[in-house]
């Protein structure tokens, strides 16, 4: 330790401060802009070949657009660029708030079976022909995985209410989930015909081609209501990562904190999930890279956490269609790989370590 | 004010931890350190004063029955620092500092802010730690992290559950000699959790002996430690010496 001499000066310890504080804003105000150029280059991308000029023409006076301009601008590309950008945040959420109220790195709405659960619910749709909630038309498979997807999160919430919410019993109800519900859906896959299976497989792929407007808005709303709330308890939720005990005393009621966030996150993985399919990594890793570069002070780590899952999902976005002219790959594979080389990278280039 | 805490009782399950514990109402500016064995219920009368947990009795802060308040105002009334530190988070010691300080509310942190913080951080002399994150600090930075987490706030009760147990003889000299002066300066009760029996008799006005949830005896470090039961209690034999700063010593032997 280090004695009187060494100490430094009240200003210097403000000044310390006041730089990371202006750090802090610049990082979030970068990724934002980086976030914009994604979403650009994501519409100006595709088969059809249209310059960046005649696309931003067509967005800024629709007027002048041909009708496949604007079934392809309008219809085609921003509702897609849109919705990697609004789920991308959702899953981004999602999983720094997981991590933060379990306590876990590992956390994400994938590990906690809320993913497995929805995609037994599209399998049900797809293979049984089942729907969950009737006269939802066409959307029976977003909406068998909703159910499912919330049902599994209830359960969790149960268990852990009847339990006490502690970490591990939550996380160990979660994997709980996963094994289970992989299970079924292996259950239906055996008993699917070739058609369904390929279906099947397509959905678990997860893919931002189904997008449209109407959809693009449910998942904004859902984004925004949750996440004011969560901005609301951001002292709470970063005193909770210094241990219960000590976020306790500072006067936070853990267990209720713990069940509203889990509710919150409940909503909005089950929304992005049944509207995109299964979408692991982005979850994971948003969180650790806000993690790693603004630390868990969650008036930073939340916005740059769903900047970050923004980012990632767009960026995906784009490869899938950049790798091979013309083909559109299902995004699911892709945050995979273009996501962990990276992820990767950080974790071994990382100077401080956390979750030892 | 003055704290005043009678009859309380607890049980985890069927094991009661805390017996009819009370004592003697505390004066404020006075430092009182509670001692006694492990597992003897320090923590959890700490708890229970703080209103952590649901015990039986009651805890009086002036007129204010503190039963009546809500835990978050209660809480803000009494501080307490409860004894380990989660260190594995990504945030840096003047952010935990200045949660503290925040009280949970307010997004913005004022200059005000800012400075009382940095200025904690300078009198506490742990501002070189002021931007290293908390999973990077030895066990006894974190705890001297803790201390000045809790003396930021402005209670009227300090409860300290053991804040020298990672401390080296220097720094554990040097935080008592900051929790002693900074409850003389607010006015405030406190009360710090000790393992060191040398320690209290230094920097304690007053000395509270817990066994198995029972307050056993209280009063001065002169009377106390040479009473029969400090030695009965821990099991060991206890000889009390006057040092050359006319201080008391405590020796003590295991049972040959």
């Amino acid at each position: 330790m280090t004695e009187i001499s060494n100490t430094p000066s009240v200003d210097t310890i403000v000044g310390g401060y006041r730089k990371r504080a202006v750090w802090r804003v610049a990082l979030v105000v970068a990724a934002a802009l980086i976030l914009f150029a994604t979403v650009v280059v994501d519409v100006i991308t595709g088969p059809a070949d249209l310059s960046f000029w005649r696309v931003a023409q067509v967005i800024l006076n629709p007027s002048i657009a041909t009708t496949k301009e604007e079934v392809i601008i309008w219809d085609l590309r921003l509702p897609v660029a849109m919705m990697a950008v609004v789920v991308g945040a959702m899953l981004g959420v999602a999983g720094a708030e997981l991590q933060t109220i379990l306590n876990n790195p590992l956390a994400e709405p994938f590990t906690l079976g809320l993913t497995a659960a929805a995609s037994f619910g599209a399998a049900v749709a797809i293979v049984l022909g089942w729907s969950v909630v009737p006269g939802v038309g066409g959307l029976f498979v977003t909406a068998n995985a909703f159910v499912f997807a919330m049902f599994a999160s209830l359960l969790i919430f149960v268990t852990t209410r009847l339990r006490g919410a502690n970490p591990e019993t939550m996380v160990l109800m979660g994997i709980a989930m996963l094994f289970t519900f992989n299970a079924l859906l292996a259950f239906l896959q055996y008993g699917a015909s070739e058609l369904q299976l390929a279906q099947l497989i397509f959905w678990q792929l997860g893919s931002l081609a189904r997008a449209t407007w109407p959809k693009v808005g449910i998942c904004l709303v859902v984004l925004m209501l949750v996440l004011p709330y969560f901005l609301s308890r951001s002292w709470a939720l970063t005193a909770l990562r210094m241990g219960e005990d000590k976020a306790a005393a500072l006067g936070v009621n853990v267990t209720a904190l713990r069940l509203m966030v889990l509710a919150g996150v409940s909503l909005l993985s089950a929304v992005a999930v049944s509207f995109v399919g299964a979408i692991a990594f982005v979850g994971l890793v948003a969180p650790h890279i806000a993690r790693m570069t603004l630390g868990e002070d969650q008036r930073g780590f939340l916005p740059l956490s769903a900047l970050a899952g923004a980012l990632i999902l767009s960026g995906t976005s784009i490869a899938s269609k950049a790798i091979t002219p013309g083909i559109v790959y299902p995004i699911g594979m892709i945050t995979s790989l273009i996501g962990i080389p990276f992820f990767v990278s950080l974790i071994l280039g990382q100077r401080r370590r956390h979750w030892q | 004010m003055t704290l005043e805490v009678r009859d309380l009782n607890f049980a985890y399950g069927p094991r009661p931890v805390l017996r009819n514990a009370g004592f003697s109402p505390l004066k404020p500016g006075h430092l009182t350190a509670l001692i006694g064995p492990n597992a003897s219920g320090k923590s959890t009368l700490f708890r229970a004063i703080a209103g952590l947990l649901k015990a039986t009795g009651t805890v009086t802060l002036g007129q204010t029955d503190l039963a009546t308040l809500s835990p978050k105002a209660r809480l803000s009334r009494v501080c307490f620092m409860p004894q380990f530190f989660a260190a594995n988070a990504a945030l840096t010691v003047f952010d935990v500092v200045m949660m503290a300080r925040k009280n949970l509310s307010g997004w913005r942190a004022t200059s005000e802010d800012v400075d009382a913080v940095a200025e904690a951080l300078h009198s506490a002399r742990i501002g070189h730690l002021s931007e290293a994150y908390i999973s990077e600090l030895s066990g006894g930075q974190a705890q001297m992290v803790s201390v000045a987490q809790a003396l930021i706030r402005k209670s009227d009760v300090y409860l300290f559950d053991e804040p020298t147990s990672a401390l080296d003889l220097n720094h554990q000299l040097r935080v008592l000699s900051q929790i002693r002066s900074a409850i003389a300066k607010r006015n405030a009760v406190g009360i710090v959790a000790l393992h060191d029996l040398n320690l209290a008799a230094r920097f304690a006005d007053h000395l509270i002996l817990l066994r198995q949830g029972e307050v056993l005896a209280e009063g001065t470090p002169h009377d106390i430690l040479r009473r029969p039961e400090i030695a009965e209690t821990y099991g060991v034999d206890i000889y009390v010496t006057t040092g050359p700063k006319e201080d008391l010593v405590v020796h003590a032997y295991s049972h040959a």
